[in-house]
Parts: C-alpha cells; structure tokens; sequence
C-alpha cells in the first residue's frame, strides 16, 4: 500500500484512446504482443477459451440494416485508481504505484485469479499453461520484459519498461521528460494516432488535453473504477456522439 | 415421547463399541475401494500440480468454476457440527444426543475437504504459505488483510481449532471407557488419548463446562465462517450475481440447510451400516426433518431476498443475468434441478409425519438436498463471471472438464474414508451421552402413569 505522501509523484501516467479515431485495424494488438512477450493466442488456446491480448479490439456493429456501422473499441489494462483488482489480491501482486498505474508484481503471485474476477474489464490474464513459443519466435522475444510462468495473472504494464528506460535516459543527460518521449508499443504501432499516452500531471501533454475534451468518457462508471484511460466518444455525423456501451 | 428400549449400560457399550473392538466385515474393503478413489484424486491434483491448471476447463472470463463451488459446498457441510453440538446443547435438545458426535466429525472432515480446494485451485500452490499464513517470511510483506481470501484461512483456521477441541473433550470420557476395554499398542494409545480420565466429579464438571464453554464460543464462528466465504463474492463489485448484501445470512442458512441434511443422510447410513437402530431412532429424523423445514423455509426467503435485491434496481445488466440463470439453456434446466431438489420436492415431504419417521425417505430427501445446494453454489458463482459486465466481447461459458469432476468425487471418498477410519478407533455414537440421556429420561411412576422424568443439564 502507498501512502498519501507517496502518492505524490511527479507523474500520474494515463492514454486516452480516442474512439473515432480507431479503424480495427489491429496494429496495436500485434505491437502489444510482439513487445511484452505475450503467450500466442494459438487455435487450441482459442478453443480453450484462454486467448491473451493485452490490448483487444471490441467491435461492435450499431444501427438497423443497411446503415450498419462497426464500431471499435480496443480495451486494455484501465489503470484504475480505484481499483477492484487491487483489494482482492490477498498477496499484494496488484498494487497502485506512485505513478498512477496499477502494476503486476509477477513474483509474488500465486495465482489464485481473484483479481481477474474482480476486474470489470476482463484485462487479466491467467497463464493456464506455461507459454511456449516456436523456434522462428524465440529471437523476437523482449529481453527487457519478463517471461510469465504459468499459474500467474499478468496485464497491460503500460510498456513500464518503456517508461523505465526514457526516465533513465532523461535523468542521465539531464534533461526534462518531454510529452512523446515515452511512447508504449500501441500508440507507437497506431497509424490512426487513436491511442496517445501521457502525464496527467503535465497540463499541456496531449492526455490531459484529450482528457478535457467534451467527449471524454470512461468505460463502466457506475463502478466507480475512476479509470486513468480515458475514451473520446465516436463523432456520428448522423446522430451525434455515441461512446461506450448502450 | 415414544417408547423406547430402556437400555442397560453393558448393552450400550457393546453395541457402541461394535466397530472399534471388532472389526465389521464390510469395513476393510470398503475403506480400500474409497482409498483407490482417494488415491485416484491425488493423481488428479499431481497431474494438475505438474501440468497447470491448464487441464480444467477454467478459462478467461470464468476464472473460478467448479472447485470454489465445491470449497463453498464443504463448508457449507461442515455447519451441520454446530448446529447440532453447539446450538442444540446451549437450547438443551435432548434428540441432539447420538448425533453430536457424528456431526462435529462432519465438520471437521469436510473443512478439511474444503480447504484442499482453494489451495490446489491456486496457478502456483507451492506458493500459498504467503497467502495463508499471517507471516512474511523475510519477504517484507505480510498478506493483504483488506482481501477476503486472507479473511478465510482465519475464519476456516479458527473453526478447524474450535471444532476439533469441541470433538476431542467430547470423546474423552470414551476414550476412558475404550482404554478399559483394550490391550496392546491400542491401550497404550488410549492412555495416551484419554489424558488421565478417571470418570471422577471433578473431571466430569470440567468436561462439561469445558463442552458448555466450547459452544457458546464457537457460536460466533457459527455465523462468521460462513459469511466470511459468501464475502468472497460479495465484495465483487464487477460481478452481477455475486455483488449482493444479502449473501452473509443467506449463505449461513444455506449452510445450515445442507449441513443438517448431510447430517440426516449420515446418520440413516450408520444405522444402516452397524444397526444401530437403538440408538438413531425414528424420533431422531422427525426432529432433525422439523428443524430442516424451518431451515429450509428461512433459506427459501433468503433466496426470494437475493432475487429481488438483484432485480429490484431494474439495471439492465443484472436483469439479463437473472433471466439467464433462469430462463437460458443450460442454465435453466440446472435452476429446475436446484430448485426442486434444494426446496420444492423434500420440503413438502417432511410436512408427513410417514415421511420424517421413514428412514429410507429421509435419506433419499436429504440427498437431494445437497444436490439442490451443491447447484445452487454453482449457479451463484459460474453464470456471473461468465456474463461479466457489459462487454460482451468478452462473454464465454464454462465446460467443467472430466478432472474437475474427479476431483469432486475425491472430495466425497475423502470425507467417507475418513469417517470410516475414525470409526475403527473411536465410537460414532457418544456413549457417554447416550448414558445420560437414559439417566435423564427414566420413567417416573405417577399414580397409575409412567411418565418419562427429562432432567435437564445444570446451568
């Protein structure tokens, strides 16, 4: 548990996904997975019902036939800052860190999958076996993030070893963390720029002004989740903004 | 009061300690048939251990399944001790007396059943020191105490204690009598195990106080246990069906419900099985068959509670929820099952006094009862996770694999194999109390009437 003094840091990380923005295209999706070594979501672990992705398009069609649209909403880790995962954990594997995201400490978990009931989001993911990759894949794996074993939950990090890495970076030549220093895999891999991640507590960063913005929605509020990823609804030039799940 | 055979002491000794000092026929190959069986469930959970828990059919959305069911059944089961040992001495019950013991041997094997769930249902079980106990084994943290599954270890831990010094002062004075009664290896244990009985004054005041004591202490357990594990899911908000007030009181009387019922299923099976029809008579099953109605009704208000707490706010949600639990296939007929078998079918049966004196009756009701509650854990847990929230993207079901159900029946060959090895060293029927109860019920000549003379415990 962090105290209110610590809780106080210099930064409070957070993306906003603007929802319009978001062709499908799943870019994000295979950056997520080629960046944090993310067990392949093989045919028999489909069948099985135990896919992983870190971050996932959820696509849903709105309208009456023949004005259908498909509308798409990649979901990933909500970094809530209240957030249920966190209590449930009776080991302390979840934890909120001082920079306003909720982290996975995979070596204290012991699996028993309460936080992945806890989580509204379904973002948590049980390693039901232990992951294995085939020969053509083992020199793409990340050397800067760990490998789960199986019988741990694991999670978006927000690429924390991207974070990690530019906070060196910038501390070694001295200079001030500038908004887009730090890019995770997905808002890299986003051709659309749909996905942006950045400070909250830098007011002139593109997610606090996206976080402003009148479109601005967070997913399943009624929880009560206060989520640091922030949505800006789908503009509909026929009938307004239509945002999140009716 | 029904007439009843007065029985001399020297009768109930031997016919009480029938399978201790002697061994019935039936017993050894039956104590090996549950052995493969149990022997066959460890294999399971080494399998489970070796290649993760891959091998259920757990998956994403629904992370628990049938094994939290089954840890929520056990415990469930394990009420049946204090309700009869606990509450019915303290509200002085004389029917309790040849049940007691049979009860709280209930409770304590089916928590220890119960724990093995959770903890074998854990992705690294050899890992689970950190979480059960209240230690941080130089790791700089202690377990999270705001988690309800750090709440249970305590709250099973503390009834595991209670129930088993409630049991073990109860069987002293027998363990007395069997030293007696013993030579060898077996006296030298006895000797051991009664810790110097003797039978005087003082030891029986201390032994009664000690029982008196025990149960008005484990009263508050009584109600904890069982709320404390209802917590599990009560304190999730995220999922619809779990996230409800209600669950605490609904749960406990659902545990009560299904103990006392294991309890009747017991008893009619070790009549049956050392004919013991002197001891366990009709009268029993009425009265436990009463109890079991106004149990039974309580639960049946409970559950209508939970209902309307879950619809009454209208959200669209939990509605669907409901109307899948009930209406949707697979799920509707498992409800029809649950709901005829946990109520709908015993209940109005023991309203016969035919019914709640026939032994055979009584056994097959209180069967189904347990089938009822067994679902009614599995419609509570499984449907909500697997319709959790709005993101239907994420929807999926839940196919229990065939390891899973083995390692349910291991639970039931576990606790019957235990109750049958703990019959060979130690008397199911207390016989102490059954001295007592004969003492206490002694006919009393008024004018022309006998009339059976109930002389009470002292306050």
């Amino acid at each position: 548990m962090v105290t209110a003094a610590e809780r106080v840091s210099s930064h409070k990380w957070g993306m906003a996904v603007d929802v319009d923005r978001c062709t499908g295209c799943q870019a994000c999706v295979m950056a997520c997975q080629a960046e944090n070594n993310i067990p392949l979501s093989t045919e028999d672990i489909y069948r099985q019902k135990r896919t992983f992705a870190w971050i996932r398009i959820e696509r849903y069609w709105y309208g009456e036939f023949p004005n259908v649209k498909a509308r798409f909403i990649p979901i990933m880790c909500q970094h809530c800052e209240n957030a249920p995962c966190e209590p449930v954990c009776p080991v302390f594997a979840t934890y909120h860190n001082t920079e306003g995201m909720n982290v996975q400490v995979y070596n204290r978990c012991v699996g028993t999958r309460y936080c992945g009931n806890g989580c509204p989001y379904n973002v948590r993911f049980f390693n039901y076996w232990e992951p294995t990759w085939p020969t053509s894949l083992r020199n793409q794996l990340n050397p800067d993030v760990t490998i789960r074993s199986r019988g741990i939950m694991e999670k978006c990090s927000f690429c924390v070893q991207r974070i990690r890495r530019v906070s060196r970076e910038t501390t070694r030549d001295g200079r001030e963390l500038q908004d887009g220093d730090i890019e995770t895999a997905c808002t890299e891999a986003c051709p659309t720029n749909a996905l942006v991640f950045g400070d909250y507590n830098d007011d002139k960063s593109r997610v606090s002004i996206m976080r402003n913005d009148d479109r601005k929605y967070t997913h399943l509020d009624a929880l009560n989740t206060d989520p640091n990823v922030v949505y800006l609804a789908q503009v509909d030039a026929t009938g307004g903004a239509a945002g999140g799940h009716e | 009061m029904q007439q009843r055979r007065i029985l001399d002491e020297v009768a109930i000794n031997h016919e009480l300690l029938r399978g201790n000092l002697a061994t019935p026929k039936w017993w050894l190959p039956t104590v090996l048939g549950l052995l493969v069986v149990v022997l066959f469930g460890f294999t399971l959970m080494g399998i489970m251990f070796n290649k993760g828990l891959g091998v259920t059919g757990l998956n994403r959305p629904v992370y628990w399944g049938l094994f939290i069911t089954t840890f929520v059944f056990w415990v469930g089961i394990s009420h049946a001790g204090i309700m009869i040992s606990a509450i019915l001495r303290l509200t002085q019950a004389e029917w309790r007396r040849p049940v007691t013991r049979a009860a709280e041997l209930l409770t304590v094997f089916s928590l220890l059943t119960a724990l093995f769930f959770p903890l074998i249902h854990a992705g690294r079980p050899w890992r689970i020191f950190y979480w059960i106990t209240p230690f941080d084994f130089a790791r700089g943290i202690f377990p999270n105490a705001r988690s309800p599954l750090v709440w249970d270890p305590f709250a099973i831990g503390t009834y595991l204690t209670g129930s088993t010094l409630f049991l073990y002062v109860a069987l002293l004075p027998d363990l007395g009598v069997l030293r007696d009664r013993t030579t060898g290896w077996k006296h030298s244990f006895y000797t051991v195990a009664s810790l110097g009985w003797r039978g005087n004054p003082r030891q029986w005041r201390l032994q009664t106080v000690a029982g008196i004591l025990l149960s008005a202490l484990m009263l508050p357990i009584f109600v904890s246990v069982h709320s404390i594990v209802s917590w599990d899911f009560a304190v999730t908000p995220s999922v619809e069906g779990w996230h409800s007030t209600v669950f605490a009181p609904y749960f406990v009387v659902g545990a009560v419900h299904s103990g006392v019922s294991a309890v009747v299923t017991m008893m009619a099976v070790m009549r049956w099985l050392w004919g013991w029809d002197n001891y366990i008579r009709p009268e029993h099953f009425d009265a436990l068959a009463r109890l079991l109605i106004v149990v039974a009704c309580a639960w049946l208000g409970f559950t209508f509670a939970e209902l309307i707490f879950g619809v009454y706010s209208l959200e669209a949600p939990e509605r669907a929820l409901r109307e899948m639990q009930m209406f949707q296939w697979p799920w509707n007929l498992l409800f029809i099952i649950f709901f005829l078998t946990a109520f709908a079918i015993p209940v109005p049966l023991w309203f016969f006094k035919r019914v709640r004196n026939n032994i055979a009756m009584m056994f097959w009701t209180s069967i189904l009862v347990n089938i009822g509650m067994w679902l009614e854990r599995f419609l509570i847990i499984v449907p909500g996770l697997s319709r959790k929230q709005p993101f239907v993207f994420t929807w999926d079901s839940y196919q229990v694999s065939p390891l899973e159900w083995g390692l349910l029946l291991w639970s039931f060959a576990w606790v019957m194999m235990l109750m049958l090895l703990f019959s060979k060293f130690f008397p199911l029927i207390p016989l102490f109390e059954t001295k007592e109860s004969q003492v206490f019920t002694t006919d009393v000549k008024i004018g022309r009437v006998n009339m059976p003379a109930v002389i009470r415990e002292l306050d």
